[in-house]
């Protein structure tokens, strides 16, 4: 057995888990609330990912920053977490609220087609070609030179500790939110029954407004992960990280949040082990049979639990 | 257009004919327009005696034009109509939102130009070819369609959107199939290259060669299509897709298989587009698995979506004004005319009474005039641009809209500034709206011309995607399909 070959592919995985997990976790969040698949989440993330670009652009670029490293880091996160959590909330009010009451295929329609909005309105403003954060030369190399190593060869870079650990951050912050604030219950009681909450005297639109600015925010973040650890954005960028996502939910239990992190490690590590050990264009082809496996073994998801339908 | 969810009243002078099933949100949403007024006139047609008419106009295409360009974009358009009736199959009876439904036609064109091509040595005879790639795409809808079968709706749109994206992958990548133990890649699919020199239909030792003959083979072939999905429509299977279109609740409890019908309805649908698959190969003589890509399925289901899901003569309408306004935004001095006249067209249908219209078209105007003078004024550079469009109307806009000579990057600016206006538009009423109509109106000719039109194929996706909302938000039965409301 190559451990080296493993290390890596291991690292990478997590890596990749968990910019998916983010990206589920907004996913979950709204289907929990509405039972909708907002399929312009991928493309919030891509939004997310341009705002963090054009933020380092303003500050110089790649090679001649003109700022600390991290206040620049920390300056990327803030604007793609707004820009993205804005944007979630402007299309949760122009485009899905009217339909939130119209028949199921409704609202999903209407996603599909504010995502290949969005695909093609950042095409038309930003060009098809990939950009590139180019981390690697941020402040003189430190950023993936430094870290430490994991056996020969293995290294492990700050860039990927700042994404894992970043992340971990913001499901904590989201899970300590969703648990101890009085919004955070609001959300549970929304998710569990809308009607009955409304009853209750919860203001469902003020929690509706606020999963879907939470959601769309971890994507933004998740964004500026990707570009930190894998340098390239494209304007296409979100389809494909989408679906993954999505995935990543499904496995995990879809409304489950601690079930999405779970997936989109599994769906991270399937992905680079597949590409590491396999091909790289069977990768698509096992991140899906895994989810075929899953919705004909255990369509509840890994961790969610069988809901009976309501009627 | 409502404010914070408090729905506008009905308009007094439409009577609220309260029909069974109907409920205020479709009451609402149903007839209020000039689009469902017109809606219901198309509706009174005998449906047969409307195919029957419209097979007639079509065949007769060919013989009015020699123009080759006019019947390949008819060829198109009956290829995208015989897609759109099998999704409407699927999404319109079935209520699946199948995502993976251009992949169904993708794998039936390959199959066929595996099987009818130099690519494996074989030229079988359409006889035999165009049968099995049916059937077997129908075997493949099966497989895709069975894990989620005991699911709602949602988990079918995530497998199938996933499966339509493998589908462009493996096919893209299939040049260099290698598994684990074979070290010599083999070559399935011919990879990005696609496979050409594919076959024509070969029928009764006749081979169809020309693109009249194409066009007549598609247009027979809708023809069948559309007569059988209108004798389905009216038999037991159509009776009980048509009460899960309804309400499948209701149909569950009245006794109907409900899951083994959705899954019959996914399977033809699948079918269908694999009829259209063949065909469409045949024609072009190649395959590339990017022509089975998203954007042909957004397309296939804006033209489902506008003409109505469920609604077979709405397949008709759908795809004739959905890919017609394609073709025509190619060319950007046709685009510009569109354009203009459809805002024109909009604003007389919604705009009443006419000094309310004349008002706003008048104060537009002005202030574009205006706009023009003080930013000539300001910077000449500024307005050193040419208008794309020629003719009179290319030199009267060069002089009311503001044309820089580098409109790129205010272009993109402006571009954005406009989403946010006409989104702004929508939480206006009265004479706000109209008042803060006529800049958006301006902003909106500005962008066009300075950036819309010198990106033709992005604009045609842009546009795709707003119909879709739009008509989703506005209209959500589309032209000819019957409003309805899902009992959650």
């Amino acid at each position: 057995m190559n451990w080296n070959l493993f290390l890596t592919e291991l690292v990478a995985g997590i890596t990749h888990g968990a910019v998916y997990a983010l990206i589920a976790l907004g996913y979950s969040m709204v289907y929990g609330i509405l039972k909708l698949l907002n399929f312009a989440h991928g493309d919030i993330y891509m939004v997310g990912a341009f705002i963090g670009f054009g933020i380092l652009t303003v500050f110089g670029g790649a090679t001649s920053l003109s700022v600390n490293v991290w206040v620049l880091l920390i300056l990327m996160f803030l604007a793609a977490m707004l820009g993205g959590g804005l944007l979630g909330v402007m299309i949760e009010r122009f485009a899905y609220r009217r339909l939130r009451n119209a028949p199921r295929i409704a609202p999903l329609i209407t996603a599909l087609g504010v995502s290949f909005f969005l695909e093609n309105a950042a095409l038309l403003l930003l060009g098809g070609q990939f950009q590139s954060y180019n981390s690697f030369s941020w402040a003189g190399g430190s950023l993936w030179s430094n870290g430490f190593s994991l056996g020969a060869g293995v290294h492990v870079g700050v860039a990927q500790i700042i994404v894992v650990v970043g992340a971990i951050v913001l499901m904590v912050g989201l899970t300590l939110f969703v648990q101890r604030t009085q919004l955070g219950k609001a959300m549970r009681a929304t998710s569990f029954d809308r009607e009955a909450a409304a009853m209750m005297g919860i203001d469902v639109d003020r929690v509706i407004v606020a999963t879907f600015f939470i959601g769309s925010a971890l994507a933004g973040a998740a964004g500026v992960f990707n570009g930190l650890a894998y340098q390239q954005v494209w304007p296409y960028m979100g389809f494909q990280a989408g679906l993954y996502a999505f995935s990543a939910a499904v496995v995990g239990g879809i409304g489950n949040l601690p079930g999405s992190v779970l997936g989109g490690l599994v769906i991270g590590l399937a992905q680079s082990f597949s590409t590491g050990y396999i091909s790289s264009t069977f990768q698509e082809a096992i991140v899906f049979a895994i989810l075929i496996a899953v919705l004909i073994v255990r369509p509840s998801g890994l961790l969610g639990r069988a809901v009976a339908q309501k009627v | 257009m409502s404010g914070d969810g408090n729905e506008t009243p009905p308009v007094p002078d439409e009577p609220q004919t309260s029909r069974i099933g109907a409920d205020e949100w479709v009451a609402t949403h149903a007839g209020r327009t000039q689009l469902g007024r017109f809606a219901r006139e198309l509706q009174r047609l005998p449906p047969l005696g409307f195919y029957l008419g419209f097979g007639v106009v079509a065949a007769l295409l060919p013989a009015l034009t020699s123009n080759g360009y006019i019947v390949r974009v008819g060829f198109d358009t009956l290829i995208y109509m015989l897609l759109a009736l099998g999704l409407n199959v699927a999404v319109g009876y079935a209520g699946l939102l199948d995502l993976g439904y251009v992949a169904f036609f993708g794998f039936a064109a390959y199959g066929y130009a595996m099987l009818a091509s130099p690519k494996f040595g074989l030229h079988w005879s359409a006889l035999a070819v165009v049968p099995l790639v049916v059937v077997a795409t129908a075997i493949l809808g099966l497989l895709v369609a069975l894990p989620s079968r005991r699911l709602v709706g949602d988990y079918l749109a995530i497998v199938t959107l996933f499966f339509g994206q493998l589908f462009v992958a493996v096919y893209t990548n299939g040049e260099r199939i290698s598994f684990l133990g074979f070290t010599r890649p083999y070559d399935l699919t011919g990879g990005p290259n696609g496979i050409v020199n594919v076959d024509p239909w070969h029928l009764f030792g006749q081979s169809i060669q020309s693109l009249q003959g194409y066009y007549y083979l598609a247009l027979i072939v809708f023809m069948i299509a559309l007569i059988a999905m209108y004798l389905v429509d009216r038999s037991r299977t159509g009776r009980a897709w048509r009460s899960l279109r309804e309400d499948s609740l209701a149909a569950e409890l009245m006794g109907i298989p409900v899951n083994r019908l959705k899954l019959v309805a996914f399977v033809v649908g699948a079918a269908v587009a694999g009829i259209a698959g063949t065909v469409f190969v045949a024609l072009n003589t190649a395959t590339f698995a990017t022509d089975f890509d998203v954007p042909t399925l957004i397309v296939v289901y804006s033209m489902l979506i506008l003409g109505g899901a469920g609604s077979l003569g709405g397949v008709i309408i759908g795809a004739l004004v959905v890919n017609i306004s394609l073709e025509v935004l190619r060319t950007p001095d046709h685009a510009t005319w569109v354009f203009y006249t459809l805002l024109a067209f909009g604003l007389v249908l919604r705009m009443r009474p006419w000094q309310r219209l004349a008002a706003v078209i008048g104060g537009t105007i002005a202030f574009g005039f205006v706009v023009h003078a003080i930013v000539s004024a300001i910077s000449s550079s500024a307005v050193a641009g040419q208008a794309v469009v020629g003719g009179f109307l290319g030199s009267g806009l060069g002089s009311w809209v503001v044309l820089p000579s580098d409109p790129k990057q205010i272009g993109n600016m402006m571009f954005v500034v406009l989403i946010l206006a006409v989104l702004g538009l929508t939480l206006l009423h009265g004479w706000q709206r109209d008042l803060a109509l006529v800049p958006t109106l301006y902003l909106a000719a500005f962008v066009w011309e300075n950036r819309l039109v010198v990106e033709p194929s992005i604009t045609r996706l842009i546009l795709i995607g707003v119909i879709l909302i739009v008509l989703m938000n506005a209209r959500p039965q589309g032209l000819l399909g019957t409003a309805k409301v899902e009992i959650v």
